[in-house]
């Protein structure tokens, strides 16, 4: 057997025998664990999908160890139109996504400290503090990470990706490709989105030659097709909220969303949301809440404080508050309606350029404002995410305007979505709790 | 006796405030003092001389950073009790701006007395009581003495720092240049009023603005904001009591309800 042959038979075991055995084990450990132990504090009963999301989680990242030299690598930025690397077969890694875990597991501070020794400095964002440290370090909490064949960023979410993944193109020494997207002042323009429609094709080209495949044009359709059909199921999923009780917390949403992010444009993600919403669905039919007393409704916009989230959803849950809708979360489902299976290079340069962060303020508070009315909230959080400049900036209209149109509470929260350094306990809850007694 | 229905803590950075008042939401009785890192007892000593003067079984309500180490049956952030004992005060609605030793909050009261808006001074001592007692110690120039020294200034020596640290930097600088000590305060006091005016207006809102806190008793600091703010500040009765106030309102509703 060639060794390429071999990688590619221990990447397929890896997903298929050992993967699974793997994810049965840990569960069982949990179980375990668990047994006997009472549940309490102020959330509804856990929901039952978690337990697939972290199979399916745990999978995608335990298969990832062997897929270099097996299959096509790609390290993608989660604004990026992955579902036209799947016909090509590559395995796609977020690092934003697997960021976020090191956010969550409070390993950042030691991956920052190691780019910052290189030079890197402590104002750029920590999920970028945390991906090049990572590299330097090794250090991952998913074992290990396969090294890319594709560095591919989409400049839709921030500048910061574009010289973020050109560091990532100096070490590796691999192929960058760069998806530019104009900003847009109300509604992008024709030429613009040509623009982007042209870079995606050159996108196909680049990926074929790293791949050593072509695309077939039904394969794109189907996965396009599949994108679509997830980031719909999605949507969905979240709508549910819109009920009162809500049947989960927005910070499960933020847990839930790993595969619309991750493993969008396939049949894994999908499937998994069709439990999800089967569940929460399910939920709403027995009014089951996340939280167990839903007294009041909250908006949360930008990223979460991975390191903290628990935290804050607790002390808010206490006190019978849910984060009903996030802006964040919504992100991916937004783009459902503009991606078209028929058309698919040309929607997904419509799609992708109308992410939530490459759009003006005026267009973000209307996000806003539709969430806000459609999920029925009586305040909004605007957390000020000192790594997210995008996210954060007109924070301060957003919040003047939402409070004044809708006469909704709303709190300015200081924070970062990854590194605890710049994030003050005391004083972060202090002001939540001061703005949940403005509520009486 | 004077009939204490409820009493109220606030443990602050810098003092720790205790006030009792009567049905009518009077205060009976009080007492201040620098807050002492432990707590717990400068607290029970401080309600035990209250309670002495003012009667022993009223509830406590307590406020501050240090609220949780406060044996109360109610605690409530300072941005509600700063509102509560606002509004009792002076009964309309309005922007109140309470400097005290660790920060600096802006709070739109409505009509009802309700908290509708806040903002903070975040993770900073700039825009604090401490920004310029740090500075003003710098500078051997006593906190009685401040409002005296900034009014004979000529003119204002204008101080671009925002950071306590930098601007005490700034101000060596200064002083080693040679310039008039009274104008170097007067600088400071616009800087830190400049800053404040900021928070003032991101809470926005209209109606007429109040002043509470350890810092309010600062003329000096109290006629910059004004001149910054290009509007009059109203300094409450008892300044630095108005977040204990609150919280013994807020405890002697709970209390009466």
């Amino acid at each position: 057997m060639s060794p390429s042959l071999a990688r590619r038979a221990r990447y397929e075991l890896a997903g298929r025998v050992a993967g699974p055995l793997l994810v049965s084990l840990e569960a069982w450990q949990r179980r375990l664990r668990r047994r006997g132990r009472p549940r309490e504090g102020p959330f509804g009963p856990p929901l039952e999908s978690v337990r697939k999301l972290k199979e399916l989680m745990t999978l995608h990242y335990f298969q990832g160890r062997y897929a270099d030299g097996a299959v096509p690598v790609a390290w993608v930025t989660s604004g990026f139109p992955v579902e036209i690397l799947r016909p090509l077969g590559f395995h796609a890694v977020y690092p934003e996504n697997h960021a976020a875990m090191c956010g969550v597991q409070r390993i950042v501070p030691g991956l920052s400290d190691a780019v910052e020794a290189q030079g890197y400095s402590r104002d750029l964002c920590s999920y970028a503090r945390t991906d090049l440290g990572s590299v330097a370090t090794g250090r991952t909490p998913a074992g290990r990470l396969p090294r890319p064949d594709l560095l591919a960023c989409c400049t839709n979410i921030c500048q910061t990706v574009l010289y973020w993944y050109r560091a990532l193109a100096d070490h590796f020494r691999v192929p960058l490709v760069l998806v530019d997207t104009p900003y847009v002042y109300g509604e992008a323009k024709p030429h613009h989105l040509a623009y982007v429609r042209d870079q995606l094709e050159e996108l196909v080209c680049v990926a074929e030659r790293v791949s050593g495949r072509r695309v077939e044009p039904q394969a794109l359709v189907e996965a396009t097709r599949k994108a679509k059909e997830g980031t719909d199921l999605w949507a969905e999923c979240l709508a549910t909220a819109k009920q009162r009780p809500a049947p989960w917390t927005g910070i499960d949403g933020f847990f839930h969303m790993a595969p619309i992010v991750a493993l969008r444009g396939t049949e894994a993600c999908n499937a998994y949301y069709r439990l999800l919403r089967d569940e929460l669905r399910d939920r709403v039919r027995r009014g089951i809440g996340g939280v167990r007393e839903e007294k009041h409704r909250l908006l949360w916009d930008n990223l979460p404080i991975w390191f903290a989230v628990r935290e804050v959803s607790t002390l808010l849950a206490e006190r019978g508050f849910n984060f009903v809708c996030t802006s964040y979360t919504n992100a991916w489902a937004e783009a459902g309606s503009r991606i078209d299976p028929a058309n698919p290079i040309g929607s997904a340069a419509r799609a992708y350029t109308h992410i939530i962060l490459n759009q003006d303020l005026p267009n973000r508070l209307g996000i806003l404002r539709r969430l806000a009315r459609e999920y029925a909230v009586e305040g909004a959080v605007l957390h000020s995410d000192r790594s997210c400049k995008p996210y954060s900036i007109g924070q301060v209209d957003l919040k003047e305007r939402l409070a004044a149109e809708l006469g909704i509470r709303v709190l300015l929260l200081e924070a970062d979505h990854g590194d605890p350094r710049a994030w003050a306990p005391e004083q972060g809850e202090n002001r939540l709790t001061a703005f949940m007694e403005s509520f009486g | 006796m004077s009939g204490a229905v409820a009493i109220g803590v606030d443990v602050g950075s810098t003092t720790c405030k205790v006030v009792a008042v009567d049905a009518a939401g009077r205060i009976v009785a009080h007492r201040v003092e620098p807050t002492d890192p432990r707590i717990e007892p400068q607290v029970d000593r401080l309600l035990e001389a209250v309670r002495a003067e003012a009667g022993p079984d009223a509830p406590v309500g307590a406020t501050g950073y240090g609220r949780k180490r406060v044996r109360a049956g109610r605690a409530l952030t300072e941005i509600t009790c700063h509102a509560r004992g606002a509004f009792a005060r002076v009964g309309c609605p309005g922007v109140l701006v309470d400097m005290g030793g660790q920060d600096t909050k802006v709070i739109r009261i409505g009509a009802a007395g309700e908290v509708l808006d806040f903002a903070m001074n975040d993770k900073c001592a700039a825009g604090t009581g401490r920004f310029l007692e740090v500075i003003l110690g710098r500078l051997r120039v006593p906190l009685a003495e401040v409002a005296e020294q900034v009014a004979r200034a000529a003119r204002a020596v204008p101080v671009s720092s925002t950071c306590t640290v930098f601007a005490e930097s700034e101000v060596i600088s200064l002083v080693a240049s040679g310039e008039p000590l009274e104008g170097i305060a007067k600088g400071l006091h616009q800087a830190l009023a400049s800053r404040v005016a900021a928070l003032v207006r991101s809470a926005a809102g209209g109606g007429e603005v109040f002043m509470s806190g350890g810092v309010a008793l600062n003329t000096a600091m109290v006629a910059a904001l004004g001149e910054a703010l290009r509007r009059p500040v109203r300094v409450l009765p008892e300044p630095q009591l108005v977040g204990a106030l609150g919280a013994a309102l807020s405890c002697a509703a709970v209390h009466l309800a």
